[in-house]
């Protein structure tokens, strides 16, 4: 099918009702949060249009420097977690018959259905020391007694992967049931055994697939504050938490602003910087 | 004994059966083509071969040895792909290096390997070249390459040149044959084209439903088919019902055809008669008499339709050897008894 170059402003049509909610549900927002980044802060909760740098000076810090680099390391052990997990997952998902296959989708869905103050609260509960698996482990012998695992690094960490896992796999699952089963067949006829052929065959060709979900899993762990609030210390806090801070009981609406935006800023460096890496590879 | 032994191999998917009870022998350094309609159980046959299914009954030796439950990757063969299945984020010196690598050769053996084997299927140089860069023809010679590189005990392709416009798959035809032959591998190749199986194989093997029809040479099968089947498939051919009498002397469409002797007790079979071996005469003289219904007229050969006894009768031949026939008209048909070949009921 040959696609002609819209010749007129009405050829544009169909984009105008998208266009105009992008623009009145993400652009004036965004727009009005970088405003108000610049605006000064008064006492007592409100703000003054002005055009000051006081609320990134501030942002920037030891104490704030140290919650993004745990914020964005947070992220990417989530995002590098998900993927090694639901690769192999989706890969044999694929391989299994129509039927099961369906069954194993809906019920992923179904976690995608649980809100994350219910995710939160069931791990804190199976991560507890009077009603978590510790018990478990305790009546099989493993443990010699029930401890807490929350609040702690692990828990959050499986709060999250948990989280953003049935994403992962949805996103993986197409790329996978259309890879073409030969290259793994002939990577077999070849002398690779089928676990070789999974890493230097299915992972390379699926190169960009993978980077693709990454940077997504990456993204969506960036903007959790529940669960580190509910599974970790304060420590364990991102900058998403602060930004809740700031904004809502500290009633300092510039300084939210101002993080929120070093956040976009810094989050679009970081996919950027990845797909110049993952473009430079691909070239060599 | 040296070469692949099938004995009662056989594969059910669920109640279907694909492939049921098959016996062949394959010598050492024999092309081998398994020829016949889609759905005829070939690929899976090749697939049992190649380890990548499980045949459900039967056993498949190789130089003596029972492979059945050798898993693919220890059974030391090469196969190339009806999609080819180059890996897309490799070269093609690192496609056809990939088995070497696998089984951990120096870097210096894999690139003399790679250049020699480029040479071998006239690419040389191309070593540095993603795959995504080549035409098809020469993405099919680096696949085998590739099948090639371990220098296998078997070479398995599954329809490999169906991917490939007509001039080209006849040119690769001959080359992949001269190729087998310089190398003495012991090759198999599935294809529905006749041409292709005729063009390189030592051995046809026509299946059909999941059974061997007939196992042997070109020639043979063309000439001797076993089967209304093979006769049917292989090639195109006149299918005639014939009774005999007490004697065994045959007669067609009521006339006599002198010296056609059906085996002893049948009454009645059917034979096939290549259509280049029908010959048209002036009617009469003991010949069959029909009627002229149609002629193709392709230039370097003539079909001339024929209707006698209520069948449609196809003659081929050249412009040159045939009577100035048109439709309508009254003509002999002669089957030489030694063209007239009876099948199996």
């Amino acid at each position: 099918m040959k696609r002609e170059a819209p010749q007129s402003i009405a050829d544009y049509g169909p984009l105008f009702f998208p266009a105009g909610m992008l623009l009145v549900f993400f652009v004036v927002p965004f727009g009005t949060m970088i405003a108000v980044s610049f605006f000064q802060r008064q006492q007592g909760g409100f703000y003054t249009p002005a055009f000051v740098f006081s609320n990134y000076e501030r942002f920037l810090s030891a104490f704030f420097g140290g919650v993004l680099g745990f914020s964005l390391m947070l992220a990417v052990t989530v995002a590098v977690c998900c993927v090694v997990l639901a690769l192999p997952f989706t890969y044999l998902l694929s391989k299994l018959p129509r039927r099961l296959q369906v069954i194993w989708l809906v019920a992923l869905l179904s976690v995608l259905s649980l809100s994350e103050v219910i995710i939160g609260f069931a791990w804190s509960t199976l991560f507890s020391r009077t009603a978590g698996i510790t018990n478990i482990l305790v009546q099989l012998g493993l443990m010699k007694q029930a401890v807490a695992l929350s609040p702690s690094f692990g828990a959050v960490l499986t709060g999250m992967v948990y989280q953003a896992l049935p994403y992962t796999v949805l996103v993986l699952y197409p790329a996978l049931v259309r890879l073409d089963p030969t290259l793994m067949e002939a990577a077999r006829t070849l002398g690779s055994s089928p676990v070789r052929a999974f890493f230097n065959v299915l992972v390379p060709a699926l190169r960009n697939t993978i980077m693709a979900t990454l940077i997504m899993v990456f993204i969506f762990a960036l903007g959790s504050y529940l669960l580190p609030q509910i599974l970790g210390r304060p420590q364990h806090w991102t900058l998403s938490v602060l930004i809740t801070d700031q904004a809502i009981y500290q009633s300092n609406m510039p300084f939210a602003a101002a993080m929120a935006v070093f956040l976009v800023l810094v989050t679009l460096g970081l996919v950027a910087l990845t797909l110049l890496i993952g473009r430079k590879g691909e070239k060599a | 004994m040296s070469g692949l032994v099938l004995n009662g191999v056989t594969k059910q998917f669920g109640t279907f059966t694909a492939v049921e009870n098959v016996q062949l022998s394959v010598p050492h350094g024999t092309f081998v083509c398994m020829l016949g309609p889609s759905g005829c159980g070939k690929t899976t046959l090749l697939r049992m071969i190649a380890g990548l299914d499980d045949p459900t009954g039967g056993t498949i030796l190789l130089d003596g040895e029972d492979i059945t439950k050798v898993p693919t990757h220890k059974r030391n063969l090469g196969m190339v792909f009806q999609s080819l299945a180059l890996f897309p984020h490799l070269s093609v010196g690192e496609n056809i290096a990939y088995p070497l690598r696998i089984r951990g050769k120096g870097r210096e053996d894999q690139k003399k390997r790679v250049d020699e084997l480029l040479a071998l299927i006239h690419l040389p140089g191309y070593g540095d070249r993603p795959v995504s860069k080549l035409s098809g023809g020469q993405r099919q010679r680096v696949a085998i390459a590739r099948a090639l590189a371990l220098s296998p005990k078997l070479f398995l392709l599954d329809e490999p040149l169906s991917a490939l416009d007509a001039k080209l798959r006849e040119a690769m035809q001959v080359e992949l044959r001269q190729l087998q032959q310089k190398l003495g591998i012991t090759t198999i190749v599935v294809t529905h084209d006749q041409r292709e199986a005729m063009t390189m194989a030592d051995t046809v093997v026509v299946m059909n439903g999941g059974h061997i029809r007939q196992a042997a040479s070109p020639i043979e099968i063309y000439r001797k088919p076993a089967d209304t089947f093979v006769a049917d498939f292989i090639g195109s051919t006149n299918l005639i019902e014939t009774t005999a009498d007490s004697s065994g002397a045959a007669t067609v469409f009521g006339h006599s055809v002198p010296g056609l002797v059906l085996p002893a007790g049948l009454q009645k079979a059917t034979i096939s008669v290549r259509p280049e071996d029908v010959h048209l005469t002036a009617p009469g003289n003991g010949a069959i008499n029909g009627t002229v219904t149609f002629v193709r007229d392709l230039g370097g050969t003539i079909e001339t339709f024929v209707e006698a006894g209520g069948k449609q009768i196809v003659a081929v031949s050249t412009p040159r050897a045939r009577p100035e026939v048109t439709a309508g008209q009254q003509v002999g048909i002669v089957l030489a008894p030694d063209v007239c070949v009876v099948l199996k009921q």
